[in-house]
């Protein structure tokens, strides 16, 4: 067993669980944010996108203590006093989802990129999401949310 | 995953005190984590190598890049140091996996692991790379011995990579569009005296095109390789392409490559 503290969303918490438990699981399991999906368990779908210390990264193959001391955001986390992020807002208005298993991961990897390039290229927000997977949209309006979210952030 | 014990040491020294033939260095766990969830690999005791400070970060010298073993994908290929003094390998980093891997995966993980169609050995075979461990000091060429496969011993840890900077160089991928592993992946460098052609993905493991590198050693221009046939023996063929197909497209990619330098 390993003790685990983190500041997720802005609340620092602190667990006991097992070494090999998953940054996924961790938030999945022990703290309830369910927001944060495992969809190929495999690293390659990017369901499971979150931010540590600001970076998007895949937490079903980091582990919890891995990331020990971290500053982890998680979808839950985007929100502010009830009012939708700017990218989450996008993704609705444009309709950038149909059955949302993707979306948790989508939008935390859109938000990094935007935190690096302000204006990015439909090229470049194809390219910054090639490790996000959705099987619903054809990701034309994932993009055109993305480009959206730009003017707003 | 199997249950292990997860130990995040401070310093080379103590590190290597807990390895043993059942442990494994984590540094961004980008294939040994998916390789213990999927039940390929598992250990006793997982070396988490993150807190030795040492371990990461880039030094330019005048007439090498040395990158530390622990460095992500993400700040090499954002490095301004290594975009002025070798931008084929900046531009190598920034094409690995995809953004999110490139946040974690790291240099040294990426060598260790010598995936044979990892994207990174290619440049240590074209750039004459000196592996640097906690032992001693390892040219690329012994380096990397077979598929998965390296010289590095039990309780042996990667701490840099030294890369010669060259004259010119360039790094063609033919990614596989899910994974973007390499199918192929050409690195060619142009050194004072001598070429190289770094062949990635094509084989069991990295190799130096010995041909290709001694045309263009005498004469470094696109014509020099143009119609030249790369055989296809020994070469991998699976459900992405074939052998002849690798063959074709290792030639295709290095005049690429000669032509971007």
């Amino acid at each position: 067993m390993t003790k685990v503290t983190l500041e997720v969303n802005g609340k620092k918490v602190s667990k006991e669980v097992p070494d090999h438990t998953l940054l996924s699981v961790f938030l999945r399991d022990n703290l309830n944010l369910t927001g944060t999906h495992v969809g190929c368990d495999t690293s390659q779908c990017g369901a499971c996108v979150v931010h540590v210390n600001g970076k998007s990264i895949k937490s079903c193959s980091t582990l919890a203590a891995d990331v020990e001391g971290s500053k982890v955001t998680t979808i839950e986390g985007l929100a502010k006093d009830g009012k939708l992020h700017p990218m989450q807002a996008a993704f609705k208005k444009t309709h950038g989802l149909q059955c949302g298993y993707c979306t948790p991961g989508m939008v935390m990897s859109a938000v990094d990129l935007l935190q690096t390039k302000k204006n990015p290229s439909d090229q470049e927000i194809r390219e910054w999401l090639e490790g996000n997977i959705c099987r619903c949209t054809g990701y034309q309006n994932i993009v055109a949310a993305v480009k959206e979210a730009a003017t707003k952030m | 995953m199997k249950s292990f014990n997860y130990h995040a040491p401070k310093d080379v020294k103590d590190a290597s005190k807990l390895a043993s033939s059942n442990s494994a260095f984590l540094a961004g766990g980008m294939t040994t984590i998916p390789s213990m969830k999927l039940g390929l690999a598992s250990y006793k005791d997982v070396i988490d190598i993150k807190n030795i400070k040492k371990l990461s970060g880039i030094k330019v010298s005048g007439k090498s890049v040395t990158i530390g073993a622990t460095t992500k994908h993400a700040e090499v290929a954002a490095s301004k140091d290594v975009k002025k003094a070798i931008p084929a390998l900046a531009k190598l980093a920034g094409n690995i996996g995809d953004a999110q891997v490139r946040n974690r995966g790291t240099i040294g993980g990426s060598i260790s692991n010598n995936d044979p169609s990892a994207c990174y050995p290619s440049a240590c075979m074209a750039l004459n790379a000196v592996i640097h461990t906690n032992k001693r000091k390892i040219d690329a060429d012994k380096f990397f011995t077979g598929m998965f496969e390296t010289a590095l011993k039990s309780g042996e840890l990667v701490e840099a990579v030294e890369f010669e900077i060259p004259e010119k160089a360039d790094y063609q991928k033919h990614p596989n569009p899910a994974s973007r592993y390499a199918i192929i992946g050409v690195f060619v460098a142009k050194h004072k005296k001598d070429v190289n052609v770094a062949v990635t993905g094509a084989k069991s493991c990295v190799y130096i095109d010995q041909d290709l590198s001694k045309k263009l050693s005498s004469n470094f221009s696109v014509s020099a390789i143009e119609g030249m046939e790369v055989k296809s023996s020994g070469m991998n063929s699976d459900m992405h392409a074939s052998a002849e197909y690798r063959a074709n497209l290792v030639s295709l990619y290095a005049k690429k490559a000669v032509e971007a330098c």
